[in-house]
């Protein structure tokens, strides 16, 4: 990477691993088959990709026929949830989200809603937790699916997944994940959670874009999203990615042979930049838990800054972040997630989320918080905000 | 996404601060849009002879109101009224359309100020547009 460029977006995307990167290499350039194809080629194809399966199950403790391979966490999510709501729409029409999903989640809700569905989004605690016992009393006779996203990609919030996942399975209710933003950082194993459907992207663990899968428990039905061929055993057609899903598989692998030192690595960084921050910046505020929330996740509010400002001109100093979701960059709203925890729209407006990954350092930290305490307080001094406060004797 | 014009005027913002004894203040946007714009306006005989402004708001905001401060410098008031949001974005080499509205905010800062000048000198005050929030007129609305 370019030595002055220092990443901290790893929750947006992160970069292949060079060992992954390797493992991908020759399915597209000597073992391109097609693995549909009956030859040699094609079964080398064929072979990569069953083993790729086994890899990932053997990772979340399922068994490997119940892995399907996506373009994207996006479709798996898009698959899980369109899936499951219409294979069981004679059984009922109601369906359970939270009000911090992503958008690849929330947007198919919205879109079910228009189909005729009714779905009940669960409000958060401040902290972005889901209250199991709001869930319990949203179940209803004809509820069919329940979706809460493991961890948040904004703020960093991990749900108690296996208190809501029983609930779901006590009333008979399909649970659904968006585990994109948790798998390689947690060691999930979905089997003893009883989760139903779960979704992963790969290039949010140093694995490639354009791949992702989907979890599907043997004995749950959902429809089909992908029409064509017979490929992922009649349910997902189009031939598949090789060369991603074999980096996926091998992403995954080094992600939980790591998963503790890695863990540890990314806590040091956040407690020293939360740590720094705080002592150095009056007027911030951390959003999310700050124990279950994603190790290497942090998302501060600057009171009397705006979110652009801060990120364009730690771009200057070659600090790659982001404010609030990378997908909501391009609109002017302020995050849903900000505002579901009951941050103002002013706090939301002036929130920045860094997210380490495995070649930051602390010196790297170091270097953040110091042009970060420069920065705001020149956007401070720019801020009708920040002079009203300061007038009015800083109450 | 920002023009090298753009970039400057947010990076080495001009004529930025307060002026206590301003003859004129003006502030326009609220903070639930991410936008707020304060001008102050020096004018001694009908001249603007010094102004300064103070914006909380996105990287277009900031540039907008840097770069509306520099062209209304010198000018007379009435000469300050014509300042449009289209000279604003093309002093500027353009400005991406989601950010329009930030340019609609610097024109509407100096007529604000403008209007604060005259009611507290006495002048009647013309029909002027004035930003009290997101109505959505601009092209720019934050509530779809």
């Amino acid at each position: 990477m370019n030595k002055n460029i220092i990443y901290v977006d790893h929750a947006a995307t992160t970069y292949v691993k060079p060992e992954v990167f390797e493992e991908m290499r020759p399915y597209f350039t000597d073992l391109f088959g097609n693995p549909s194809s009956i030859y040699s080629l094609g079964r080398e194809s064929k072979k990569a990709i069953e083993n790729a399966r086994s890899q990932i199950a053997y990772c979340l403790g399922v068994h490997p026929t119940e892995i399907y391979f996506t373009g994207s966490g996006t479709e798996a999510d898009n698959w899980a949830i369109k899936g499951a709501a219409y294979a069981n729409r004679k059984k009922g029409k109601h369906l359970i989200t939270s009000s911090i999903e992503h958008h690849a989640v929330l947007h198919c809700f919205q879109f079910l809603e228009k189909e005729g569905f009714e779905v009940t989004y669960l409000p958060v605690n401040e902290e972005g937790l889901i209250n199991p016992d709001d869930l319990a009393k949203a179940i209803r006779p004809d509820t069919t699916l329940i979706s809460i996203m493991f961890a948040n990609n904004e703020i960093g919030t991990i749900q108690p997944i296996k208190e809501l996942a029983a609930i779901a399975k006590e009333k008979g209710v399909i649970f659904h994940t968006d585990a994109v933003q948790a798998m390689g950082n947690i060691d999930i194993k979905a089997k003893d959670l009883n989760i139903d459907l779960l979704s992963m992207s790969a290039h949010k663990f140093y694995g490639p874009k354009g791949v992702g899968a989907l979890y599907i428990r043997k004995g749950v039905r959902i429809d089909n999203f992908v029409h064509g061929g017979a490929q992922e055993r009649n349910k997902r057609a189009g031939t598949e990615n090789v060369a991603g899903v074999v980096g996926m598989a091998a992403a995954l692998k080094l992600a939980y042979e790591n998963l503790e030192e890695y863990n540890r690595h990314l806590r040091k960084l956040s407690d020293r930049f939360i740590n720094s921050v705080m002592e150095r910046i009056p007027y911030v505020r951390l959003n999310g838990n700050r124990e279950k929330r994603l190790p290497g996740n942090v998302n501060l509010s600057f009171r009397f800054v705006e979110g652009e400002s801060l990120l364009l001109m730690l771009d200057m100093k070659g600090i790659q972040a982001s404010s609030g979701s990378a997908c909501t960059s391009g609109s002017l709203d302020p995050s849903h997630v900000l505002l579901a925890i009951g941050l103002s729209h002013e706090i939301a407006h002036g929130s920045l989320r860094i997210s380490f990954g495995e070649r930051n350092t602390e010196e790297e930290v170091d270097y953040i918080v110091d042009n970060l305490v420069e920065i705001v307080g020149k956007l401070r001094q720019m801020s009708p905000l920040y002079e009203d406060f300061i007038k009015k004797g800083g109450q | 996404m920002y023009s090298e014009k753009v970039m400057d005027h947010f990076m080495n913002p001009r004529n930025v601060g307060e002026i206590e004894d301003a003859d004129g203040v003006g502030q326009v946007g609220n903070a639930k849009c991410g936008d707020i714009m304060k001008m102050y306006l020096k004018i001694e005989n009908n001249v603007i002879v010094d102004v300064k402004f103070r914006t909380f708001g996105c990287g277009a905001a900031i540039a907008t109101s840097s770069i509306a401060t520099e062209m209304i410098k010198g000018k007379t008031v009435e000469e300050a009224l014509k300042l449009t949001n289209k000279s604003v974005v093309e002093a500027l080499d353009g400005l991406p359309p989601a950010k329009l509205h930030c340019s609609i905010l610097a024109e509407e800062a100096v007529v604000a100020a403008i209007e604060d000048y005259k009611r507290r000198h006495g002048h009647e005050i013309e029909d002027a547009q004035q930003c009290p929030g997101c109505c959505g007129k601009c092209g720019s609305s934050r509530d779809e």
